[in-house]
């Protein structure tokens, strides 16, 4: 059996999610999650003439519409903007990611993603430069790969602790897990400096280019989640991928048909901590700072929230979460008094939940269908067919 | 496990632990004697807490991560109500009623039509949670509000060695083993129990057998959350309230579940004094690292038996 | 009312003011002079944060809403006691809604960090809300953030003494909470005490925000002669009431916001060991200065809602709300240029408060007075604080000369020791 015809096998079955059992989510089921392409085969194996032919086919307007609108968005933002709600967004975006990787694609929901974050964060204030005495002040590329290994490390731990039960045991053990690492960078005073954290952390210059000015951090983090939205579309159409996907839906048949289901779970673990080391080492940069705050139980659930938010049946929910949730967090005072801000994202998140499930992307795809059956003149026209995105 | 490697794991856990015990004795009696008191009465009030939380769990696979919300408003409600009428024990009645009937409130209108999407359920109950503590800061502000419970079981009583000790701790800890008693009895021998164990251990056979599962459910989380609002009070009294005390109740809870088992009320004991006399004994031997300690626990149950000491695996 | 209601208040009147102007043919107005403020509204000092506003607000309503012929526009935030989320705060404040002044924040660590933000904006003034912790203006200081209040270390002068000579506590032991503000304060008290000839031969750092002490006091060494307590809001009342119940009886010192309104108003029936608790602080309920009974009528009267006399949060945040206002008078409204001569200003005025005359240092930290306390019970049954010595001119190197004071060193978790 060829790996193509596997891939189809695999589809046509258990294609629900664990989750959103209601009307959606059959609807939602009946087009599986990532279409495994094979033409992307045929690309790869026929030089650069097939790839041009494949990313004509994929490549939508809407997609390079948004790729310019992101590239474009420093010059004609003021640097707050750029700063605070753009900068920000993409790095919040980016841990939200790993765990839209982990949760919507694995099926394994992880708290524990802002905690592998702000340990890239704390390794990183601990090896560089900051205002701190317990610095080390070692170059600050040495500082970042050896924060983004150690907090990979951690990640594959909690992994290889969270996987070995079942489905909704997971929340609760990384929940306890981040909690546990937030009292003792709390506590602990030797090398995490307790309730203070690490002030003052210096971002880097790289030629001559002051990396935390609006633009250039901007850039970076544009960058970095743009790399990390396409490795995660790569991974999900790899047998890698595909086989977390058939895990997620269906863990006793992998195993029957041979799949170590522990090694690939833990495998997923260590991919998404990878991405959210590198949101988190962009977090420490952005807030020049790194707190017991910052892993605490309340931004263990706001990356919960921003993920759900945006939906998680697509990469790019992640980042649409992340621009509601920052334009909220930094506009609410104008609509309900900033004291009052964990009301409006509580009442948010629980209006998604409970009504659209797949965050906000669910309502622009239950919105285009519906304009999409208006154009087709008359309910009788059924929704076309598409391809997965 | 075999038999050699249960006595070898008791053996590496157990030395270390005796000679600290023998150590401690030698060193500071009053002291080691103290936290161990200190210990077993937080351990009964996490009980309390977790005795609920696993219930809820066990029975409908609903991780309620609003139960710390709960403690807290059955805290709130009970102090306006013992304000009002200046009587402690209807302040715990009022405690336990409101939060159990919140809960039932919760179970009926929303968490019914979700049966069978845990995740989904535990989202909500995470939403819920936030905003819970958003009305509840709202209404009562960050204030302190401290109880105020009979003379007789608020002062210091007399014991050998540790010499004077909080009344009301003991009291506490009078209270929670008469509920554990109580709890088992309800489980054990009623109808209701019986049901809920049937329940815990197959829901779907429990419903072929023809009871009213929802019913049954209604039941468990307005018991659960009665629990929760009840250990409120309690715990109110002993240590204050205020916001914050949601976050941290229901984080005790998850560990102490975790380590003693799904579903399981014994279990909730075991975890809930494994946990508590750690973090008494870690906050007083060794300060910087005490959280240290209850994550050993945690993680060597998660690595050796994932499903807790006395849970099922589901 | 919200900042939104205020700024729709502020819009019609403005658009009245406009239409007279059209219709009279009067001089143009100037342009409203924008003030960020920002306090801790949510977590353990949402009670402190929300009186520090009031404070704030005060100072402004003294001065009808408007300076040197400008209206006065508040556009408020919160934080939750986290650096970061301050710093948030502040950036929206200073480069989305284009504050020119800002006043907050309201604790150590977030001062800190606000600090540092500001040497990031050299064309606007940052102001200190009640933040006070000693890092702030003597390590690495900014030349745009001031302080009009003494800080947590200056709290504490003239405690140590009192504590040692008068009250005869010559062993103690310590209970704080672990973060920089009470390590200044630490710093303040034990650089007097123990150069008096006094011993802290035990030091307990309690995270902040926990509840069970009963580990703590267990701990505690027996043959102390009292307890220095340097804790807030709801630990304070919970570490008394436990050290009562497990048997404890040693009489307590108290840091400046320990015996705070917060903690004397506390709902419940445990405060009586309070009675006679000496601490001191920027203020005292019980002053008798015509200047400060003015001020406390004045915060009843605006406040209906509030405590039953201004809280230390009030206080610091009304003299630092109105330092920014006196100083807008001195330059007559002109922000221009940087705002250099306004920082000028700032820099040389003598402040007038409801407790004395606060002048700044080289490093813009207020030098000014401080009270020591002692807790006593009033006529109506309520307590307060009842001055018992009043140091002035107390500057942030506590009175010695900058070699000493540089050898002590900044508070932290062992400095000073004298076991």
């Amino acid at each position: 059996m060829s790996a193509a015809d596997w891939r189809k096998a695999m589809n046509a079955g258990a294609g629900r999610y664990a989750w959103a059992g209601g009307a959606a989510g059959r609807r939602a089921a009946a087009r599986p999650a990532a279409q495994p392409s094979s033409r992307g085969e045929e690309a790869i194996a026929g030089g650069a003439a097939a790839w041009a032919r494949w990313i004509a086919r994929r490549v939508r307007a809407r997609h390079l519409l948004v790729l310019l609108a992101v590239l474009v968005y420093p010059w004609v933002a003021t640097p707050f903007f750029t700063f605070q709600i753009g900068a920000q967004a993409l790095a919040l975006g980016l841990i939200a990611l790993s765990l839209t990787f982990l949760a919507g694609y694995g099926g394994m929901v992880s708290l524990a993603q802002m905690t592998v974050a702000g340990i890239a964060g704390y390794m990183y204030a601990i090896f560089a430069t900051s205002g701190t005495d317990i610095s080390l002040r070692w170059p600050w590329g040495l500082a970042v790969v050896l924060a983004l290994v150690i907090a990979t490390i951690c990640a594959t731990l909690i992994g290889w602790f969270s996987v070995r039960t079942e489905g909704i045991y997971t929340i609760m053990i990384t929940l306890a897990i981040g909690v546990a690492f937030y009292y003792l960078a709390q506590q602990n005073y030797s090398l995490f400096n307790g309730f203070q954290g690490f002030q003052s952390v210096m971002t880097p210059a790289v030629a001559g280019v002051e990396l935390r000015a609006p633009i250039p951090f901007y850039y970076l983090a544009l960058f970095w989640s743009l790399a990390g939205y396409f490795f995660v579309s790569y991974l999900l159409r790899a047998p890698f991928g595909v086989a977390l996907q058939g895990i997620r839906d269906n863990p006793r048949r992998m195993s029957a048909l041979g799949f170590n289901v522990t090694a690939h779970r833990v495998a997923a673990y260590a991919v998404a901590g990878v991405l959210a080391a590198i949101g988190g080492i962009l977090m420490v940069w952005y807030n020049g700072l790194v707190s017991p705050g910052s892993v605490g139980t309340g931004w263990l659930i706001n990356i919960l929230i921003i993920a759900v938010l945006g939906g998680m049946r697509h990469p790019i929910g992640a980042f649409v979460g992340a621009i509601v949730f920052v334009l909220l967090q930094n506009f609410a005072v104008d609509l309900v008094g900033r004291e009052r801000f964990n009301l409006l994202i509580g009442g948010v998140f629980l209006v998604i939940v409970l009504f659209s499930p797949d965050g906000v992307l669910g309502w622009w795809t239950q919105a285009r269908q519906y304009l999409r059956t208006q154009l087709n003149r008359g309910p009788a026209a059924a929704p076309t067919q598409r391809r997965g995105q | 496990m075999s038999l050699f490697w249960r006595w070898f794991w008791g053996l590496v856990v157990g030395v270390p632990a005796a000679a600290f015990v023998v150590w401690g004795l030698a060193d500071n009696p009053k002291l080691f004697l103290t936290t161990g008191m200190n210990g077993l009465t937080l351990a009964a009030l996490y009980f309390l807490v977790a005795s609920g939380f696993t219930l809820v769990f066990g029975l409908m696979r609903n991780v309620n991560l609003a139960h710390g919300s709960l403690y807290l408003l059955g805290a709130y409600v009970g102090y306006v109500v013992g304000d009002r009428t200046g009587s402690w024990l209807m302040a715990v009645a009022a405690g336990f009623a409101s939060a159990a009937l919140f809960g039932l409130v919760l179970q009926v209108a929303v968490f019914r039509f979700m049966h069978g999407e845990d995740l989904r359920q535990t989202l909500v109950t995470i939403g819920l949670s936030i905003m819970m503590a958003d009305i509840l800061l709202w209404i009562f502000g960050g204030e302190i509000y401290q109880f105020d419970p009979p003379r007789a079981i608020y002062g210091r009583t007399l014991l050998p060695i540790v010499e004077v000790y909080p009344t009301y701790r003991l009291v506490l800890l009078a209270m929670s083993a008469a509920i554990g008693v109580l709890l088992w009895w309800f489980l054990n021998r009623t109808r209701v129990g019986m049901m809920i164990r049937a329940g815990v251990d197959d829901r779907a056979m429990l419903s072929a057998a023809g009871v009213n599962v929802q019913f049954v459910f209604a039941i468990t989380f307005a018991i659960g959350a009665g629990l929760a609002g009840f250990a409120g009070v309690v715990g109110g009294t002993a240590l204050s309230i205020a916001p914050g005390e949601d976050t941290r109740y229901q984080l005790a809870s998850l560990v102490v579940v975790i380590v003693g088992g799904m579903g399981s009320v014994v279990g909730a004991a075991i975890g809930a004094i494994l946990i508590g006399v750690a973090e008494q004994f870690g906050l007083a031997y060794a300060p910087t690292y005490s959280v240290v300690f209850t994550f050993v626990i945690m993680a060597l149950v998660l690595a050796f038996r994932p499903q807790g000491i006395l849970g099922r695996r589901a | 009312m919200t900042s939104l209601t205020r700024r729709l208040l502020w819009t019609g009147v403005g658009a009245a003011a406009l239409a007279a102007v059209v219709a009279g043919g009067a001089i143009a107005q100037a342009p409203a002079v924008k003030i960020g403020l920002l306090a801790t509204l949510e977590g353990p000092f949402a009670a402190g944060g929300q009186d520090g506003m009031r404070g704030a607000e005060l100072a402004v309503k003294e001065r009808g809403g408007v300076v040197a012929g400008r209206k006065i526009e508040i556009i408020k935030a919160s934080s939750d006691a986290k650096p970061d989320v301050a710093v948030n705060a502040t950036r929206k404040l200073v480069e989305q809604d284009k504050v020119d002044i800002m006043v907050g924040p309201l604790s150590g660590s977030e001062g800190i960090a606000v600090k540092d933000y500001s040497k990031t904006q050299p064309g606007i003034t940052f102001i200190n809300g009640s933040s006070g912790a000693q890092a702030t203006t003597l390590q690495d200081p900014s030349p745009n953030f001031f302080r009009f209040n003494t800080e947590g270390a200056q709290w504490m002068v003239g405690l140590g003494d009192y504590a040692y000579k008068t009250k005869n506590y010559k062993k103690m032991a310590l209970i704080a909470e672990d973060y920089a503000f009470p390590y200044s304060q630490v710093q303040g008290f034990m650089t007097e005490y123990c150069k008096a000839g006094g011993h802290v031969t035990h030091k307990a750092w309690v995270p902040l925000g926990s509840k069970d002490y009963s580990s703590v006091i267990a701990k505690l060494p027996r043959d102390v002669d009292a307890l220095l307590v340097v804790l807030g809001g709801a630990d304070a009342v919970n570490f008394l009431t436990q050290y009562e119940q497990a048997g404890g009886n040693k009489p307590m010192v108290g840091g400046s916001i320990t015996v705070d309104q917060t903690v004397l108003n506390f709902k419940g029936k445990r405060r009586e060991s309070l009675l006679g608790t000496p601490s001191a602080g920027p203020m005292a309920d019980s002053y008798d200065g015509a200047d400060w009974k003015k001020f406390v009528a004045s915060y009843k009267e605006s406040f209906k809602d509030g405590f039953p006399s201004p809280s230390l949060f009030a206080y610091v945040y009304y003299i630092n709300m109105k330092a920014t206002l006196d100083g807008l008078d001195a330059v007559k409204g002109d922000l221009s240029g940087g705002q250099a001569k306004y920082r000028e200003a700032l820099k040389n005025l003598k402040l007038k408060t409801p407790t004395g005359e606060i002048t700044l240092d080289e490093n813009r930290q207020a030098i000014g007075t401080t009270f020591v306390t002692e807790v006593a019970k009033a006529a109506d049954g309520g307590f307060y604080n009842k001055v018992v010595k009043v140091v002035p001119g107390v500057n942030q190197r506590l009175g010695m000369s900058k070699a000493e004071f540089e050898k002590v060193g900044l508070g932290s978790r062992d400095v000073p020791s004298c076991p």
